[in-house]
């Protein structure tokens, strides 16, 4: 890792946080941006989440010996009812290590 | 207390409860950023340089990963983009403000802060110094990052690689999607995404993969908006 590329990213983060803030007298993105910008989440974190749940090491898909696939199913399940954060992870993760240790 | 100090408590106190989650969240990644080989120095720096969770994890995995700076610069960005929402909506409370102050609440300028500052200027126009709820919520979020990336560079040197600790990157940004787990637009929008980002893991050259994924998605989303739009 080199800190310019630490720099580079720092500088890049701060753009985005900066420039609407600094360019606007008064909030001028129309409702459709608004929208299309409240995506962004569910359009990229998906990106970083699916290829290290479902490929291997060899980077082929693995459907059948893989525990990370059923850990995150439980991990979305109880998202979705409690709605907490942190509740999520470890349901992921303990699970997780339930099957690596008893079942793979 | 006067005004300023009071306003910047309630920042304080109005963002707190949000730190609960945060706090494993920077002991995810001080322990990752270990796990990957990273010096202690550059994980912590990061922390402070960049001071943007999602960003600083993509930027560790995709460089142990072997991605070119373009790659990973670029996928940053794409990570950064939603804080353009945030500073739009912001701007008509902070546009009166010295350049100054400008430069400090952008640098805090955090998911957290604005959620709870947001909330807090849209009721409190009248208060002259509703800049330092953003300021204490900004600072709070700081700190505890700062402190929770240290823990977890501590316990990266000591946890066993064998608990798997780096499927905590898919779960935490998983956990950071729950509130669009009810609505049917978003997970199209993600499952777009993640398909495209396991097929194109092998097939996209220099890692773009996470770039690639993200911005079909997003303009798969803004298809899926403009279209909807148009029937109203």
């Amino acid at each position: 890792m080199y800190w310019s590329l630490i720099i580079y990213a720092g500088i890049i983060t701060f753009i985005t946080r900066f420039s609407m803030i600094f360019l606007l007298k008064k909030d001028i993105l129309n409702n459709k941006a608004k929208k299309i910008l409240s995506f962004v989440p569910a359009a990229i974190f998906p990106a970083i989440i699916f290829p290290p749940i479902f490929l291997d090491d060899a980077g082929t898909v693995d459907l059948e010996s893989n525990p990370k696939i059923l850990a995150a199913i439980i991990a979305i399940v109880v998202g979705y009812f409690s709605k907490n954060i942190i509740a999520t992870i470890f349901a992921g993760l303990i699970s997780y290590w339930f099957l690596i240790f008893f079942y793979f | 207390m006067n005004n300023k100090l009071k306003t910047l408590v309630k920042g304080v106190l109005d963002v707190s409860p949000l730190m609960i989650p945060v706090f494993p969240f920077g002991i995810i990644y001080g322990v990752i950023g270990m796990e990957l080989g990273f010096s202690a120095y550059m994980t912590l720096g990061a922390s402070i340089i960049i001071f943007a969770g999602a960003s600083q994890i993509v930027l560790l995995q995709l460089f142990s990963g072997g991605a070119s700076s373009l790659v990973i610069l670029s996928s940053v960005g794409a990570v950064n983009s939603r804080h353009l929402l945030y500073g739009a909506v912001l701007s008509e409370y902070l546009s009166s403000l010295k350049l100054t102050w400008k430069i400090i609440l952008s640098y805090v300028m955090v998911d957290q802060a604005f959620a709870v500052s947001n909330v807090y200027f849209k009721n409190n126009k009248d208060n002259n110094n509703k800049h330092y709820h953003l300021l204490g919520a900004g600072f709070t979020c700081w700190t505890i990052w700062q402190i929770s990336t240290i823990v977890g560079i501590v316990l990266g040197s000591v946890i066993p690689e064998e608990l798997g600790l780096s499927f905590t990157i898919s779960l935490t940004f998983l956990a950071l999607l729950i509130d669009d787990f009810r609505k049917f637009k978003n997970i199209i929008v993600m499952l777009v995404s993640g398909v495209i980002a396991t097929i194109g893991y092998n097939i996209i050259p220099f890692k773009a993969y996470i770039i690639f994924a993200a911005l079909s998605a997003l303009i798969f989303a803004a298809l899926l908006t403009l279209t909807d739009l148009e029937k109203k």
